[in-house]
């Protein structure tokens, strides 16, 4: 079997990154406090201080961790981005997410021996842009947008020396990475611009007898009944009345969820498994993490008899948004 | 916090709520403060996050007990609230059993929220912060009492 890939667990707080530490995360991906990353929202994510402590506990523990410097440096304020990421450097992370080819040509320029990974932001679908990278910035990483089937994952690992990260677990969105603007059409801001996609201020919840309305800008995303499950409002999940029918006419909420096609993924030499949700809670981290790393333990202790339990599905189930889990583009008829 | 401890999910009988909703609710609203302020005390609560609560009004409604409790927080304390004249800025709405699984970090508040056993009603991005900070606390790691070793 192929080495067992590393499990890549999400934290936006000191407590989230020892949950994921200690149920078994390989690395733990982390951002700072401002808009150089996608999950810019408020209280969340790491200041210099919390980053230090974070850091020593993973390392103490013999665990990585990556930052993510995964937003585009905005005009006339690009030494921010540049800042981050010498901060990041002083302060001894084990690789920084870059999607911004500006960003890694000043990264790899300034400071040669570090390790830069390139982020899914960064919306590289095919090998040729990731030699691309590669060659110019040292990229020694690439996560996978999640728009590939896994052949065409396997393709990409075939033709290419650069490490491949995959999504395994987590909230689906419309997944035109690194390129969405849809939060912008409603309220002017999205996460490429401030770091976040449908920022909160913007979003009202109205509960009225027998229903409850979610609006963001005031532009209405969906209607719950009392005992209907409800997701958070962004324009891709929302119901829309489309001539004549009101139905998710985007995309419907969901998550994906790998572990049915676990083996498939170890076989075509995936080097790392990354769970979503650095702005979920620390309880959510130790789920996601125990039941990734438990499947991920028996596939190297039972190989060929591995199969997925209940119980785990049922964890994942739990913390799912949506009431449903997909393979998302992996096992997808159509290219 | 011990998580140990399960917390399954679980009501109270109706007439509890019914009941408790005659009861005063003074002191489990000075109960909350007082452990907030405690809370605070203790630089559990990251003081960079305290500002944007200054002078919010929150309240805290146990579905299941008819408890509720609403407080603001002014000058650096936490206050009772006891006569609130306008509508909360943030208010949640919870069983008992939903608001201990959090406590205990058994529960992840999204969770919670998206199968509508949390209810948050007022301005979302406070409510984002309030959970943020609840997220981030590092909660001293309470000595084990002699009770509560496994056996």
């Amino acid at each position: 079997m192929n080495q067992l890939p590393d499990l890549v667990c999400p934290a936006g707080s000191l407590p989230a990154l020892r949950a994921a530490v200690d149920n078994g995360a390989d690395a733990v991906y982390l951002g700072y406090r401002n808009d150089t990353n996608a999950r810019n929202f408020p209280g969340l994510n790491f200041d210099a201080k919390n980053m230090a402590e974070g850091i020593r506990y993973a390392h103490g523990k013999g665990r990585e961790i990556l930052l993510a410097i995964n937003t585009f440096a905005q005009a006339g304020r690009v030494g921010d981005w540049q800042q981050a990421i010498d901060a990041a450097v002083d302060q001894g992370v084990d690789a920084i997410i870059l999607a911004d080819v500006g960003l890694l040509d000043y990264a790899c320029k300034r400071h040669p021996h570090q390790r830069l990974h390139l982020s899914v932001q960064g919306s590289a679908t095919s090998y040729e842009a990731i030699n691309f990278c590669q060659r110019e910035f040292g990229v020694r990483r690439a996560v996978l947008p999640r728009v590939l089937t896994l052949p065409q994952v396997e393709q990409v690992i075939q033709n290419t020396t650069v490490e491949i990260e995959v999504f395994g677990f987590g909230s689906l969105c419309v997944m035109n990475e690194g390129r969405c603007w849809l939060s912008s059409y409603a309220c002017g801001e999205s996460p490429n611009t401030v770091g976040a996609c449908s920022p909160a201020r913007y979003v009202k919840w109205d509960k009225q007898p027998g229903r409850m309305d979610t609006r963001l800008n005031g532009v209405l995303i969906d209607r719950f009944g009392d005992d209907e499950p409800a997701g958070y409002p962004t324009l891709c999940k929302g119901r829309f009345e489309v001539a004549g029918e009101t139905y998710y006419a985007l995309e419907e909420p969901t998550s994906l969820n790998v572990l049915p096609i676990l083996p498939e993924i170890i076989k075509i030499g995936v080097r790392a498994i990354k769970v979503e949700g650095r702005q979920r809670s620390p309880a959510y981290v130790t789920q996601v993490t125990r039941t990734l790393r438990a499947a991920l333990d028996a596939l190297r202790d039972g190989g060929e008899r591995y199969h997925v339990k209940p119980a785990w599905q049922a964890e994942l189930a739990k913390v799912s948004e949506g009431s449903q889990a997909t393979l998302g583009a992996y096992n997808r008829p159509w290219r | 916090m011990n998580a140990q401890v399960t917390v399954p999910k679980f009501r109270l009988p109706s007439f509890i709520a019914r009941l408790g909703g005659r009861l005063p609710q003074w002191p489990h609203t000075l109960t909350l403060v007082a452990a907030l302020n405690a809370a605070q005390k203790m630089k559990l609560l990251p003081a960079s996050e305290l500002a944007p609560l200054e002078d919010k009004l929150f309240r805290v409604r146990v579905l299941d007990t008819g408890g509720e409790a609403t407080y603001t927080y002014r000058d650096g304390l936490f206050r009772p609230v006891f006569r609130p004249e306008r509508e909360p800025d943030l208010a949640f709405a919870a069983d008992l059993s939903a608001y201990l699984q959090l406590l205990t970090r058994q529960e992840d508040p999204d969770t919670l929220f998206f199968k509508r056993e949390l209810e948050i009603t007022g301005d979302t991005e406070l409510g984002l912060i309030v959970k943020n900070m609840l997220d981030a606390i590092e909660w001293p790691s309470l000595p084990r009492l002699p009770l509560t070793t496994p056996h």
